[in-house]
C-alpha cells in the first residue's frame, strides 16, 4: 500500500480535474476540503498533499 | 591478570554504547559474561601455548564461532524492536551495531591476550601497565569517524513555496494541510549539512546513513512524530549539484544548538563509507 493514492479531495469548482478514482470527495469551498482532507489522513494513516489546483490527495507513504 | 584486563576492557566498551543500548541490564549482563568468557579464554591462550599444549588454539576458534552468533543476536533483536519504532535505525545502521558488539569481543581477547603475555615475561609490575595501556588502545581502535569530521552541519532556513516545504534551496516534501504548514514553521528544524569533500558526498549520499542520522537526532532531542500523522515525518534530502544534504525534523525541544550537537556526533557507518578520493579516477573526477 505504500506511496499508492487512496482518496482524492477535490473543490466542486475543480471537479472535472480528476477522475477514474474510487474515493474523489467532491467538498463545497476551500475550508470544508482542508477538514476533509485532515479527518481523511488521520483516519487512513495517511499525508495530505496539495497539489495546488484544487485537489488534495492523499497518499500513505 | 589477562582475564580481569579483558572484563574492565568490555566494561570500559560498554559504557559507551548508551546509542545502541539506552536502558537493557539484561543486555549488559549477556555481553560483560561474554566479555568474561572472551577474555578468560584468550588469557590462558599463551600459558597453554607455552605449555605446547596446542589444543587451546583449537578453542580460540570455537570462541570465534560463537562470536559470530553475537552479531546475528544483536541483528535478530534490533530488527525486532525496529518494527515498533517511529524514527527506524535503518538496516545499515543495525548491520553496524551487530558488527561492532562482535567486533568488541576480538578486542577482548587481544586485550586479555597481550596482558597475560606482559604477565608471563615481566611478572605483574609489568602487566598492570600493559593492561590498562591496552585498554586505552582498544578504546582508540573502536573510534570510528561521526559526521563532524566529514561535514559541516548548521542550521538551515525552512519555507515552504506554496505547498512545499524547503530547508534552504532543497526540496523536503509536499505539505498539503495549511495547519501543519504553520505549525512546521514554527516548531520545525532545518539542518543543512555541507560535506568537506566528495568522500563526504558519498557518505551523505547513503540511504543507510541519512536514516542513522534522523534517528540518532531523534532519539537525542525528541521527535514529535506520531503515528498516522506523516506530516511530522523527519527527512533528509540532497542537493544533487552541490551533495549538501537538507534535514528537517520535528524535535521536542526546539534547541538548535543540541540538534546541531546530535547530528555532528551521529558516527559515520562503516556500510556508508566509500572513498572516490582513494582511487585515481575519483581524484581526477573530482577536480
Amino acid at each position: 500500500m505504500r506511496d499508492t493514492i487512496l482518496a482524492a479531495v477535490v473543490t466542486r469548482k475543480h471537479s472535472d480535474k480528476v477522475k477514474g478514482m474510487n474515493s474523489i470527495f467532491i467538498v463545497e469551498d476551500e475550508e470544508e476540503l482542508q477538514r476533509t482532507a485532515l479527518l481523511l489522513s488521520r483516519i487512513l494513516k495517511a499525508m495530505s498533499h496539495d497539489l495546488e489546483n484544487g485537489v488534495t490527495i492523499l497518499v500513505q507513504h | 591478570m589477562g582475564m580481569t584486563a579483558g572484563f574492565l576492557a568490555r566494561l570500559y566498551m560498554l559504557r559507551t554504547d548508551y546509542r545502541n543500548y539506552p536502558s537493557y541490564p539484561h543486555g549488559y549482563i549477556i555481553h560483560l559474561s561474554l566479555g568474561a568468557i572472551a577474555a578468560s579464554l584468550a588469557a590462558i591462550a599463551l600459558p597453554a601455548l607455552l605449555e605446547e599444549e596446542y589444543t587451546a588454539i583449537t578453542f580460540l576458534v570455537l570462541c570465534a564461532q560463537q562470536f559470530r552468533d553475537i552479531r546475528n543476536m544483536e541483528r535478530e533483536t534490533l530488527m525486532k524492536l525496529e518494527e515498533n519504532t517511529l524514527v527506524p535505525r535503518g538496516l545499515d545502521y543495525i548491520e553496524g551495531i551487530a558488527k561492532v558488539f562482535e567486533s568488541r569481543n576480538y578486542l577482548v581477547m587481544l586485550v586479555a591476550l597481550v596482558t597475560s603475555g606482559a604477565t608471563i615475561w615481566g611478572g605483574w609490575t609489568w602487566g598492570v601497565p600493559a593492561g590498562l595501556a591496552m585498554i586505552l588502545f582498544s578504546r582508540f581502535l573502536m573510534r570510528g569517524s561521526y559526521i563532524r569530521n566529514i561535514a559541516k552541519v548548521e542550521q538551515g532556513q525552512l519555507h515552504f513555496e506554496k505547498s512545499l516545504l524547503y530547508v534552504d534551496d532543497i526540496v523536503i516534501m509536499n505539505v498539503g494541510d495549511p495547519a501543519a504548514r504553520e505549525k512546521i514553521l514554527e516548531e520545525g528544524i532545518g539542518l543543512m549539512l555541507h560535506p568537506y569533500d566528495d568522500d563526504g558526498r558519498s557518505v551523505l549520499n547513503n540511504l543507510g546513513q541519512r536514516q542513522a542520522m534522523l534517528h540518532d537526532i531523534s532519539m537525542l532531542v525528541g521527535n514529535k512524530l506520531e503515528i498516522g500523522e506523516q506530516e511530522w515525518t523527519p527527512a533528509a534530502r540532497k542537493n544533487m549539484e552541490t551533495g549538501a544534504l537538507g534535514i528537517f525534523l520535528m524535535p521536542n525541544e526546539k534547541d538548535i544548538a543540541c540538534v546541531i550537537e546530535a547530528a555532528k556526533r551521529t558516527p559515520v557507518l562503516e556500510s556508508a563509507v566509500q572513498k572516490p578520493l582513494a582511487n585515481t579516477i575519483g581524484r581526477k573526477a573530482a577536480d
